[in-house]
């Protein structure tokens, strides 16, 4: 079994993503920027089997689900981005074999290494959040990277250097920085907009939040509002004969 | 973790679907590495969307065709051989030429998902027929033409909403994968800001889904919908009085004379100006004129005896009329009363209430000095789930005259124009094609496409019966200002108006998802005359990138590439990507060189026009007139003196924007800008633009507009009473006696609401529910479900319907259900949600296909368990009196009504006993296609050792 950092040896960094449900429109486009980076990228290639066949079958490292929740005037549907959160306590660190599952000590990323992944699908069981993928054709453990090899890049420009997911999302719905800096963007976000952890209580302390869907009342600067009041003094046309007294 | 991203990066412009973002495509050991947003490009700002994301897969696509072909089995059989680019251009030019020389109107040209518009237009022009036009028809002309003669702009690429401003959003019946990475940009801004967003839509999917109301109404209402919210805004006195008189017709005088010729038109003056009533001279006057009070109401009578009323008088009148009441449209809508009253509230409240200003003087038209820009911040957009019905041109004018009653086109906070709009209400373009201008070896004076603004405009004979192919402009549908991609095939089989000889067509998959009453269609391409035994449709020419459905159909099929494998023009002569804020257009170019023997279609369209000695694609000596194919096009041809296919860095250094020379250096100034060019007019001219003295004059300079003139929104439509007039009997040119009903009734020109056609036509008892589709965002058409990366998010599609209705039919998720319309049946598995109309069900846009195209695997899911809603849509409506049947579509514009539709649903077997989803027969996968691999590990370049990826170190960290 594979350990975790030491606490001693953990470097101050948290780095994660912050998903908003408020905004999430479910377009995909994270789940094929992420697709497209990292199958080029150092943890690909991501396969399709069968991929013009009969059951395509891909390795995905992030995925929208779409939901509803609650019934008749109260239901609301919500698109849910689901990757690997890069959890404090990773039980898919704990319960690898070969030591191939392993969380950075510098910055908390949650990786695989594939020379010593034997591909026994212990972790993928292990996560409570289902955010492991079996490569189809390599037949390594896949996960989510945080798009290490673009965070880091000094190739990129300063401005690129987040998660595919992060830059391509056209709805701003997700975002990247350290959440152990209580000072950082993202922490701040956090906390004004009730960001939460997924399945709390199982107690795996994931990095990534998610923001909750903001109440649906509709205008910041509104009070309810019934109806309008017939204009007084021959109506419409009363109301019209003043307009145009000026 | 530092290694480099890529050799080498190129920019370009998207084209998984219409949006026309700006990307970076990053190149690696000579393959593609990564496809990401350009930040710097103003239609996405860097954000790219799922089918952009996967263009890398569109571009490895084994569908793809590699050779141009010549069809050697029947129609429809996928038999063909591979011969060589000479021999199918000669063979193109030798079919063309002998019509040219013979009758012109024998090609029917029709393009579909084009973004070449200005070319494939003029091309036509050239070769002399007015049987061109792109797949408007199909689309959203209903949009477009109630907006463009409404306000000289519409919604989608011809505007946008004040997305930092505004503070009150509705959606009606948005098509998700249109215009969709500046949508959703849009509406992440609106949430941030805390704005709100109301969605009407009869699906809660996407942007309904963080819409802070979603409103879902039962289809083909929304026009009453909209009429009640005006209703409710007139009855309170809830109207911006100030913006009506200075920018819309809402005073001109109106002749009343019922029963008589000039009954409903402008009472003008000798110099031809509208008249209004002023309230201090009491007398008619010239509308526009200085010092003005016009009257907004009350009958008078002019000099002459005739009877007179402000056009907003009668606007109020029908709006205010009791059907329009919330009580009187709420069962119909599937809204209740009181909450059709609070948008009304709310709508008003935030117009009126919380207008926005930005401290910007500005000059109106007159010359009057405005110090700052005041604005109603009520932004509104429309698309698909208005315009694709009978009833959507009224619909689509109702929502914008709730717009100009709020006072909110063009101001901080409302809905703007993006240049080159406004334009005139209607532009002053004319279709092309009367008989006098069509004829053996002839251009035609104009393009195809215009804009009648009376009945002598209709491209019709002198008994009044169509003269093109797919009868726009005529009596049938006089403002069909995009043609009728949707009735070409079926009228060149009948015969109707006239046979023809070539059905030209590019990148439109009429044999499967493009068109209504699927299987009929294709049998209409492969059925033989029997007298003779040549195919009614004599010949077939087919340009397309990929082995689509109506491959199989064509005698003559021309490969085109990839938008990764050629250049492009994205340009204000076609449709415009710029922002409110300034002009736009665009480029592509080359990433990758084709790895097979295929073609851009721009660079065949010209060559072919070279071989046809078309006039200005050859040189008085008979030469190419662009040697240098679609890009030497792009530089060097003029529309007119200084107007190009390009309007960045004219001029012989450059320095010119709008107008200028021709400037050979024009690519490499593009490319050096990201492929696009972006031009930002002054701060003054960004609002009120159709009454904008420094807009309109930057407009002339930059050669948008021909002059100066502003653009006063009709609410009132003269043009359609001149249509109705002629329907009554009045005037010169009068329709034939069998469609004077018909005109009279449609061509209104105040807005109103009827039921679909198609609801008479079903009967609501034998077919009581809706049936939609709506387009998943990472789907394009047909383009999404051969995707190898996409097909997996959407390979198949269950039909959703409401879990009351379920419940009500004892049906669950997974169990399958016989679909059946008055035209056909399909069968598919259930899905039941909350988030739908109770009487409507929907399914995903175009995810089947068919068992042997696009070289899927036969056994695919898309041909397995996927479904078609098309197979259930008749083209036409049912035998009318006379026995003629009408195109099923909307009877202004000509738009194709497939939201029209009307189905019954019952519980069936799944397909390994009750058959397919669809009948459909498998054809034959082309044997030239690209080898299709089983398994795919992408990488730029295979890699020694794929299979067993090396680690991730531990010590990426700097």
């Amino acid at each position: 079994m594979t350990s975790l950092p030491k606490p001693d040896a953990r470097g101050s960094k948290s780095l994660g993503l912050v998903i908003d449900l408020d905004t999430c429109v479910g377009c995909q486009a994270c789940v094929v920027a992420c697709k497209e980076w990292n199958t080029g990228g150092i943890a690909g290639p991501l396969s399709d089997a069968d991929a013009y066949g009969q059951a395509p079958l891909g390795a995905w490292l992030n995925r929208v689900h779409a939901f509803e929740a609650g019934e008749g005037a109260d239901g609301r549907t919500v698109h849910f981005p689901k990757s690997c959160l890069h959890c404090e306590d990773a039980a898919c660190v704990t319960v690898c074999p070969t030591g191939a599952s392993y969380k950075r000590a510098a910055d908390g990323i949650v990786l695989v290494d594939e020379d010593k992944c034997i591909g026994c699908g212990l972790c993928a069981w292990a996560c409570p959040y289902g955010a492991r993928e079996l490569d189809p054709v390599g037949g390594t453990m896949k996960k989510c990277t945080l798009c290490v090899d673009r965070i880091y890049n000094e190739h990129l420009p300063e401005a690129e250097r987040v998660p595919a997911c992060v830059a391509t999302c056209p709805t701003s719905a997700r975002h990247f920085g350290d959440l152990a800096d209580p000072d950082s963007d993202v922490s701040r976000l956090v906390a004004a907009r009730g960001g939460f952890d997924l399945m709390e209580e199982m107690g795996y302390r994931p990095t990534n939040k998610y923001l909750p869907p903001r109440r649906q009342t509709g205008h910041i600067d509104h009070g309810p509002a019934d109806a309008l009041e017939p204009a007084p003094e021959g109506g419409f046309l009363g109301w019209l004969d003043r307009v145009l007294s000026g | 973790m530092s290694a480099p991203v890529s050799d080498s990066v190129v920019t370009s412009t998207c084209y998984m679907c219409a949006c026309r973002c700006g990307i970076k495509v990053h190149l690696k050991d000579g393959g593609i590495r990564f496809i990401e947003g350009n930040r710097d490009h103003p239609t996405n700002r860097g954000v790219l969307c799922a089918k952009g994301a996967a263009g890398i897969m569109h571009y490895h696509s084994p569908a793809r065709l590699t050779k141009p072909l010549r069809r050697v089995g029947p129609r429809g059989s996928g038999e063909f051989r591979e011969i060589e680019w000479d021999e199918a251009l000669a063979t193109a030019a030798e079919w063309l030429g002998a019509i040219r020389r013979d009758d012109p109107r024998k090609l029917a040209f029709f393009t579909g998902r084009d973004q070449s518009q200005a070319l494939t237009s003029w091309w036509a022009q050239q070769f002399g027929t007015p049987n061109y036009a792109a797949h408007g028809g199909f689309c959203s002309v209903n949009m477009a033409a109630a907006g463009l003669y409404t306000l000289g702009g519409a919604f989608w690429e011809f505007g946008e909403p004040d997305w930092e401003r505004t503070r009150y959003f509705l959606l009606f019946g948005v098509a998700e994968d249109h215009d969709s990475n500046p949508i959703k940009i849009g509406l992440s801004r609106l949430k941030a800001r805390g704005a709100k967003v109301v969605s009407i839509n009869p699906v809660r999917t996407g942007y309904s889904a963080i819409a802070d109301e979603w409103i879902g109404i039962t289809p083909g209402r929304d026009g009453l919908f909209v009429m009640a919210l005006i209703h409710e805004l007139l009855v309170a006195g809830k109207v911006d009085a100030d913006y009506l008189l200075r920018y819309t017709n809402a005073p001109w005088l109106v002749v009343e004379a019922p029963g008589e010729a000039g009954d409903g038109l402008f009472a003008r003056d000798e110099a031809g100006e509208p008249l209004v009533w002023d309230r201090t001279a009491g007398q008619a006057v010239a509308a526009g004129g200085p010092g003005l009070r016009p009257a907004l109401k009350g009958r008078v009578k002019l000099p002459d005896g005739r009877g007179v009323v402000p056009a907003f008088q009668l606007l109020a009148e029908r709006c205010l009329d009791a059907r329009y009441a919330p009580a009187a449209v709420a069962e119909a809508c599937g809204v209740p009363a009181s909450r059709i009253r609070r948008i009304a509230a709310e709508l008003a409240r935030a117009a009126f209430e919380e207008e926005v200003v930005v401290e910007q003087p500005w000059v109106d038209w007159k010359g009057e000095r405005h110090e700052r820009m005041i604005g109603r911040p009520v932004a509104m957009h429309a698309m698909r789930g208005i315009s694709a019905h009978s009833n959507g041109f009224h619909t689509c004018r109702a929502i914008h005259l709730l717009q100009l009653l709020l006072g909110s086109v063009d101001v901080p906070g409302g809905w703007r124009y993006k240049p080159p709009f406004p334009r005139p209400a209607p532009p002053p373009d004319k279709p092309g094609g009367k008989d006098d201008e069509v004829g053996p070896e002839q251009p035609m004076p104009r393009i195809a496409l215009g804009f009648p603004d009376r009945p002598e405009d209709l491209l019709v004979d002198a008994d009044g019966r169509p003269t093109r192919i797919d009868k726009a402009f005529s009596w049938e549908a006089p403002l069909a200002v995009h043609g009728m991609l949707h009735t070409v095939i079926a009228n060149a089989w009948r015969g109707d108006p006239y046979p023809i000889d070539t059905l030209f067509l590019y990148m439109a998959n009429m044999a499967w998802n493009s068109a209504m009453n699927t299987g009929g269609t294709a049998e209409m391409l492969s059925e033989r005359d029997p007298e003779t035994g040549d195919y009614r449709i004599p010949r077939i020419i087919y340009s397309d990138a990929f082995y689509s459905e109506t491959v199989a159909y064509a005698d003559l099929v021309l490969p085109d590439t990839t938008y990764l494998e050629r250049w492009d023009c994205i340009s204000l002569l076609d449709r415009p990507i710029g922002k409110a804020e300034g002009a736009g257009d665009a480029i592509r170019q080359p990433v990758a060189p084709p790895d097979r023997d295929v073609r851009p279609f721009q660079d065949v369209l010209l060559d072919l026009g070279a071989r046809l000695g078309l006039p200005g694609m050859t040189k008085p000596d008979g030469a190419p007139a662009y040697p240098g194919g679609y890009p030497d096009y792009m530089v060097n041809h003029e529309r007119k003196p200084g107007v190009g296919p390009l309007a960045g860095w004219r001029g012989k250094d450059g320095s010119s924007h709008g107008r200028g020379d021709a400037n050979p250096e024009q690519l490499e100034r593009y490319r050096a800008n990201g492929c696009f060019w972006f031009h930002e007019m002054p701060a003054e001219a960004q609002y009120f633009k159709h009454a904008n003295r420094a807009y309109l004059d930057w407009a002339v300079e930059m050669g948008l507009r021909d002059n100066a003139t502003p653009v006063i929104h009709q609410l009132y439509s003269e043009v359609l009473q001149r249509f109705r007039l002629a329907g009554l009997g009045f005037g010169e040119t009068l329709p034939p006696e069998a469609e004077r009903g018909r005109i009279a009734a449609y061509c209104d020109p105040l807005p109103m609401w009827y039921p679909p056609f198609e609801e008479e036509a079903s009967g609501q008892a034998a077919f009581p529910l809706h049936a939609v589709t709506q387009r998943p965002m990472a789907m394009y058409h047909s383009w999404g479900s051969q995707n190898a990366w996409l097909r997996q998010i959407h390979g198949h599609n269950p039909l959703f319907l409401s879990r009351a209705l379920g419940e009500e039919l004892g049906l669950a998720d997974g169990d399958w259900v016989r679909i059946a319309s008055r035209h056909g049946e399909v069968r598919a598995p259930v899905k039941l949600m909350e988030g739908v109309n109770r009487h409507t069900v929907w399914t995903w846009n175009a995810v089947a296909k068919r068992a042997g195209a696009w070289n899927l695997d036969e056994r695919a899911p898309e041909a397995t368990r996927a479904f078609l809603l098309n197979h259930l849509i008749d083209d036409l409506l049912p035998p009318g009196a006379g026995g003629y049947r009408y195109a099923a579509a909307d009877p202004v514009t000509g738009q194709a009504a497939w939201y029209d539709l009307r189905v019954r649903i019952e519980k069936t077997a799944a397909p390994e006993t009750a058959g397919p989803p669809q009948p459909a027969a498998k054809i034959a996968t082309d044997a030239s296609l690209p080898e299709r691999p089983d398994d795919i590990a992408y990488r730029p370049s295979p890699q020694p050792g794929d299979r067993r990826r090396r680690a991730i170190k531990g010590e990426g960290a700097p």
